[in-house]
């Protein structure tokens, strides 16, 4: 058997009017145990990319194949099959804030429920301890019986994380998984989701604002600029200079900069003695 | 620069106000209404409504039939209420736009709240007495219809502000939509439902005392009828009762609500 690839993407396009198009020929494919960042200003089709995905939103042109199968040819109940390989991660969350993070945790099994077992909330003994072990796995053990609207947004976070691995995924789509969270709290979800990756094997495909991280973490990054892929290749290969052409900023070294700064400062000394 | 903005905003409030007082003045004068008259007569009329409309001691003899009648009354607000609530979650949930099936259904159903939500109880009341004649069953059906668009309204915007994010990682993690519901939708948004509702029953006592004088049933027939025998002590009995009616309930509601958050 050759070892295909995870995900492949052909020529995917998506607008949501005539106007606009969020997403144009964009075509990837992601390897199994890849940690990939997808940068890009906002407004770039970074979250409309992984929507694409699970589907969420349904593109308007090309192909999305997950683990050998079209995902954008596919039927509602096909489609359920498969989104229970690809988890997803938020950035505000999106957790059912009136249960405790167990019962939010297990809920990442509902994909793979009878209607009946799903409407009633029942899960196996097995689905139990999984869900505790991973919630002890990633910190939060004292917390499995605490209402996660209660919790600090980064706890509130990894109960999203744990959510994701119960769903026994392949792949974790995670939009912004960071972004409403401060510095600490910030590294130690991009350091679980990059164990992930290392331990278990899954392909973790992350929307990041913040370069550093991505460069920090990934094993390649992807930028979108208003809607096609511009950048594919490693951190090393990311230099200031592909990192201005992505956000549209005009490219200046270090030096120069401060550099300009003097001569600012130089011009308004300048311009004061002159006009006293 | 800054002078005019303000100078420009004072105007603005002015022109409002002499605007107002030209509306008042201009339909005032339409319907024949004389403020300083009305406040010469406000002396008379409240010495009038002391001599007269006070609860007699004669009048407490009665006390078991208001309250019996008061009694059906709250239960048919509380019944009225808690039925229209149930079909009012059902259709939110399927007309959601955030969380419900999507296709024609946000905007079918909230065409239908719409109309049931626009006309007034009473005119509901008027309407239904043609096919139900005066009954007790005209009064729910009138007070189920006016709350059933009103609730279903309230419960939609609640569910659209508080499920969106929970259904859509439910959604992705291949949930189907009837788990969604049990697990993601109604414990989101149980506190607003049974908020809302409370609220309807309060509002549907008021309603309810209106709707009876119409239907003849309940208390509001009973007022209706000691009004119009000129038993005033025994009418500002029943008006009494009502409004202990009306403020125990509120009272019960803030404790529910305070306790359920
Ligand atoms: N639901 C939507 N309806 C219409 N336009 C949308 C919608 N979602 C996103 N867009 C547009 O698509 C483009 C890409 O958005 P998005 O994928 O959210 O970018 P990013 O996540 O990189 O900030 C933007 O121009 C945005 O305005
Ligand atoms: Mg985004």
């Amino acid at each position: 058997m050759e070892a295909r690839n995870l995900l492949q993407i052909e020529k995917l396009g998506k607008d949501y009017s005539s106007k606009s198009k969020a997403l144009t020929d964009v075509t990837l494919s992601l390897p199994r145990g890849q940690f990939v960042s997808v940068i890009g200003s906002s407004g770039a089709g970074k979250s409309t990319l992984l929507r694409c995905i699970n589907r969420l939103i349904d593109p308007n042109a090309g192909s999305i194949v997950f683990d050998g199968k079209d995902v954008a040819g596919m039927g509602r109940r096909e489609l359920r099959q498969v989104r229970r390989r690809i988890s997803m991660i938020f950035q505000h969350y999106n957790l059912v804030y009136r249960s405790t993070s167990i019962e939010n945790v297990l809920q990442g099994r509902l994909g793979y429920k009878s209607t009946i077992a799903g409407v009633l909330g029942l899960y196996s003994e097995e689905e139990k301890e999984r869900a505790f072990t991973i919630l002890d796995q990633l910190g939060l053990a004292e917390f499995a019986y605490t209402r996660t609207d209660q919790l600090s947004g980064g706890q509130k976070q990894r109960v999203g994380i744990a959510r994701a691995l119960l769903q026994d995924p392949l792949l974790i789509l995670a939009d912004e998984p960071i972004a409403s969270l401060d510095p600490k709290a910030s590294q130690m979800i991009m350091e679980h989701l990059r164990w992930a990756v290392d331990t278990l094997g899954i392909t973790c495909l992350v929307n990041l604002h913040q370069v550093d991280y991505a460069i920090e973490f990934s094993d390649r990054i992807l930028a979108l600029k208003k809607g096609h892929l511009v950048f594919d290749g490693t951190p090393d290969e990311l230099d200031a200079r592909a990192i201005s052409d992505i956000y549209g900023t005009p490219y200046v070294e270090e030096r120069a900069v401060r550099g300009g700064l003097f001569e600012n400062l130089e011009e308004e000394v300048l311009a004061t003695v002159g006009a006293a | 620069m800054d002078k005019r903005f303000f100078l420009k905003r004072s105007l603005a409030i002015g022109g409002v106000f002499v605007l107002l007082v030209a509306v008042n003045a201009v339909s005032a004068g339409f319907v024949g209404f004389n403020p300083l008259k009305v406040l010469a007569d406000i002396p008379g009329g409240i010495v009038w409504m002391a001599q007269n409309f006070m609860p007699s001691v004669a009048a407490f003899e009665k006390i078991d039939t208001i309250l019996i009648s008061l009694g059906k009354t709250v239960l048919l607000s509380v019944a009225s209420s808690c039925i229209a609530a149930v079909f009012a979650y059902l259709c939110a949930v399927i007309g959601s736009r955030e969380a419900g099936l999507g296709g024609p259904f946000p905007l079918i159903i909230r065409g239908i709240a719409s109309v049931f939500r626009n006309i007034p109880v009473v005119a509901w009341a008027f309407i239904l007495m043609f096919s139900f004649k005066q009954s007790e069953f005209t009064g729910f059906l009138a007070l189920f219809l006016g709350t059933f668009g009103y609730l279903t309204r309230c419960f939609l915007e609640s569910i659209d502000e508080v499920a969106g994010g929970s259904v859509e990682a439910l959604r992705a993690t291949g949930a189907g939509f009837a788990p969604i519901v049990t697990q993601a939708i109604i414990p989101m948004s149980i506190t607003a439902v049974v908020s809302w509702t409370l609220y309807m029953i309060e509002t549907n006592i008021r309603d309810a005392t209106l709707i009876g004088i119409l239907t003849g049933a309940g208390i509001g027939a009973l007022f209706d009828v000691y009004y119009k025998s000129f038993r005033y002590d025994l009418a500002a009995l029943v008006i009494l009762c009502i409004v202990v009616a009306v403020i125990a309930c509120e009272a019960i509601s803030n404790y529910v609500r305070r306790q359920i958050i």
